[in-house]
C-alpha cells in the first residue's frame, strides 16, 4: 500500500475535497439541465411557429451557440461582461448561464424535431374538444413528446456534466480542479497519483451519469405509449 | 322547417388558400335537430367548410352564426365555441398515450371543470351505448379502426354539443367497419342530434339525412329532401355526380 499511488486519495481530506468538488460540478449541471429542459420546451414551441421574425431570431441564436466554442462562451459571460458591462458575476453563475444558454439551445432544437413528428391532427382533435391552445400543449403534446425526448435529453445531460470540467478554467474549483491539485501537491512524493486520481475522477463521473440513464430507461419504459 | 330555430348558419363564406377560393359564397342553414349531408365530388370544398364552422381554418368573409349570435365578428372565442360545435374526424384522431376513458374525459374535465367522476360515469354510459365497454382502459393503440372512431364520437358527444360535425369519419375505415360507427351516427340522428355530415356514403347520406346539400367548386348547387336529390336531382352537374356512383358500381360487380 506504501507504494501505491491510491494512498494520496487517503491522506488528509483528500478524498472528501473530492466529493465536494464533484457536488460542485453536478449542482452547475442539475440547475442548468433543469432550466435547459423548461427553457428549451418553451424555444422548442417557439421555433415552430410558422413567423419570419421568430425563425430568423431563434435560427441565430441557435446557431451562435453552436458555433462558439462552450470556453469561449464562459470566457465572454465571465470576463466579457466584467469588462464591458461592469457586471461581476461569480464563476458558477457564469457556469449556470453558459450551459443554460447552451443547453436550451440543444433542448430547444430536441423539442422542435419532436414536435413536428406530431401529426397536425393532434393539435386539431384537441382544440375541437374546446381546449385552449396551451392545453393542448400541456395535456396531448408535451406528454407525446416527452417520450421521444428523453434518450435525447440523457445524452444532452451526460454531455454537458462532462463539459462542466471547463469551468475550471474560470477559476470555479470542482472535481477535475481538485484532481489537479492533489496531484500537484503531492507530484514529488507521489509521482504516479495522477492515474490513480483521474482513475477515481473516472468512476466519480461514470457514477454519476450512470443512474441518469437508469433512471431514463424506467421513465422511457413508464411514459412509453405507441 | 323554417319555423323552427336556426342553430348554425353560414351567410356568404368565402375561404381561399391564395389561389382560387375553395369556398365561394357558401351559405348554409342549420335547425334545431336537422341532419344535413354534405356531398360532392372531392375537392369542392365540404371538408374545408366544416372546419370553417369550428373555426379550424379562418375564412376570408362571411359570417357564422350561433343560436342567433354571431361568432365571426371580433375576436372569436374559439375554445369556447368548440365546445358547442363538436367534431369527429377521418383519422379518428385519439390521443394514443392515454386510455380510451382518459381520451373521452379530458375535454369534460379540463375544459368544463366537471367533476371526474361524474363525467367518468357518464363516459362509460356512452360506451356502453356503443358497445365499448370493455375497452374503457384500453389504449387507442389495441382498438380497430371502427373502435377508435366510436370512441372519437364518445369523445365529442360528452362535451354536450350542440351539433355535431362529421367530416369523412369512415372513409379510413376498412369496408367491414363502416357499418358499426354509421350504425352508432344513425341512432344519434333518431335522438334528435344536429348533425352536419360530411360523406361519401350515399345510401348512408340517403338514411340518415334530413336534407342533402350538394356542393361543387365552392358553392352550394343543390339543397334538397333526399328522396329528391337522389331521384330526381335538378341541376346537371349534381346528375353527373351521382352517375359516377352507379358507374363504379358496375365496374365493380
Amino acid at each position: 500500500m506504501q507504494d501505491l499511488g491510491i494512498r494520496v486519495l487517503f491522506m488528509g481530506n483528500n478524498l472528501q475535497r473530492l466529493l465536494l468538488g464533484l457536488w460542485v460540478t453536478i449542482r452547475i449541471s442539475m440547475i442548468s439541465v433543469a432550466l435547459s429542459i423548461v427553457l428549451g420546451i418553451l424555444l422548442g414551441m417557439l421555433m415552430t411557429v410558422k413567423h419570419p421574425v421568430t425563425k430568423a431570431l431563434t435560427k441565430i441564436y441557435l446557431e451562435f451557440i453552436r458555433i462558439m466554442p462552450q470556453l469561449v462562451l464562459l470566457f465572454l459571460v465571465f470576463f466579457g461582461l466584467t469588462k464591458s458591462f461592469g457586471i461581476n458575476l461569480s464563476g458558477e453563475t457564469s457556469a449556470v448561464i453558459v450551459f443554460t444558454l447552451w443547453g436550451t439551445a440543444e433542448m430547444g432544437d430536441l423539442v422542435r424535431g419532436a414536435l413536428i413528428s406530431i401529426p397536425k391532427h393532434q393539435y386539431e382533435s384537441g382544440a375541437a374538444i374546446g381546449l385552449t391552445k396551451w392545453q393542448v400543449y400541456r395535456y396531448i403534446i408535451i406528454p407525446q413528446i416527452l417520450t421521444r425526448l428523453i434518450p435525447l435529453a440523457i445524452n444532452l445531460t451526460t454531455r454537458m456534466i462532462k463539459t462542466t470540467s471547463l469551468v475550471a478554467l474560470i477559476g470555479v474549483v470542482e472535481v477535475l480542479k481538485v484532481a489537479q491539485q492533489i496531484i500537484e501537491a503531492n507530484r514529488y512524493t507521489v509521482p504516479d497519483s495522477a492515474l490513480w486520481i483521474y482513475g477515481t475522477i473516472f468512476f466519480l463521473y461514470f457514477f454519476t451519469c450512470w443512474p441518469i440513464s437508469l433512471i431514463a430507461k424506467q421513465l422511457e419504459k413508464r411514459w412509453k405509449t405507441v | 322547417m323554417s319555423e323552427q330555430t336556426v342553430l348554425l348558419e353560414a351567410k356568404d363564406i368565402v375561404k381561399d388558400y391564395g389561389e382560387g377560393h375553395v369556398l365561394d359564397g357558401v351559405s348554409l342553414k342549420i335547425h334545431a335537430g336537422e341532419v344535413i349531408v354534405l356531398i360532392g365530388p372531392s375537392g369542392c370544398g365540404k371538408s374545408t367548410f366544416l372546419r370553417c364552422m369550428n373555426g379550424l381554418e379562418q375564412i376570408q368573409s362571411g359570417q357564422i352564426i350561433l343560436d342567433g349570435e354571431v361568432i365571426t365578428e371580433g375576436k372569436t372565442d374559439w375554445p369556447k365555441v368548440r365546445q358547442k360545435i363538436g367534431m369527429v374526424f377521418q383519422s379518428y384522431d385519439l390521443f394514443p398515450h392515454m386510455s380510451v376513458i382518459d381520451n373521452i374525459t379530458l375535454g369534460p374535465v379540463k375544459v368544463q371543470g366537471r367533476e371526474k367522476k361524474e363525467v367518468t360515469a357518464e363516459a362509460e354510459k356512452l360506451l356502453e351505448r356503443v358497445g365499448l365497454l370493455e375497452k374503457k382502459d384500453a389504449f387507442p393503440r389495441q382498438l380497430s379502426g371502427g373502435q377508435k372512431q366510436r370512441v372519437a364520437i364518445v369523445r365529442a358527444l360528452i362535451l354536450k354539443p350542440e351539433i355535431l360535425l362529421f367530416d369523412e369519419v369512415t372513409a379510413a375505415l376498412d369496408p367491414e367497419m363502416v357499418r358499426e360507427v354509421l350504425d352508432v351516427i344513425l341512432e344519434l340522428a333518431s335522438d334528435g342530434y344536429t348533425m352536419l355530415i360530411v360523406t361519401h356514403e350515399m345510401q348512408f347520406a340517403r338514411a340518415v339525412a334530413d336534407r342533402i346539400v350538394f356542393l361543387d367548386g365552392g358553392k352550394v348547387v343543390e339543397s334538397d329532401t333526399p328522396e329528391n336529390f337522389f331521384n330526381q336531382p335538378k341541376t346537371d352537374r349534381a346528375r353527373r355526380f351521382l352517375n359516377t356512383f352507379i358507374y363504379a358500381k358496375d365496374t365493380e360487380k
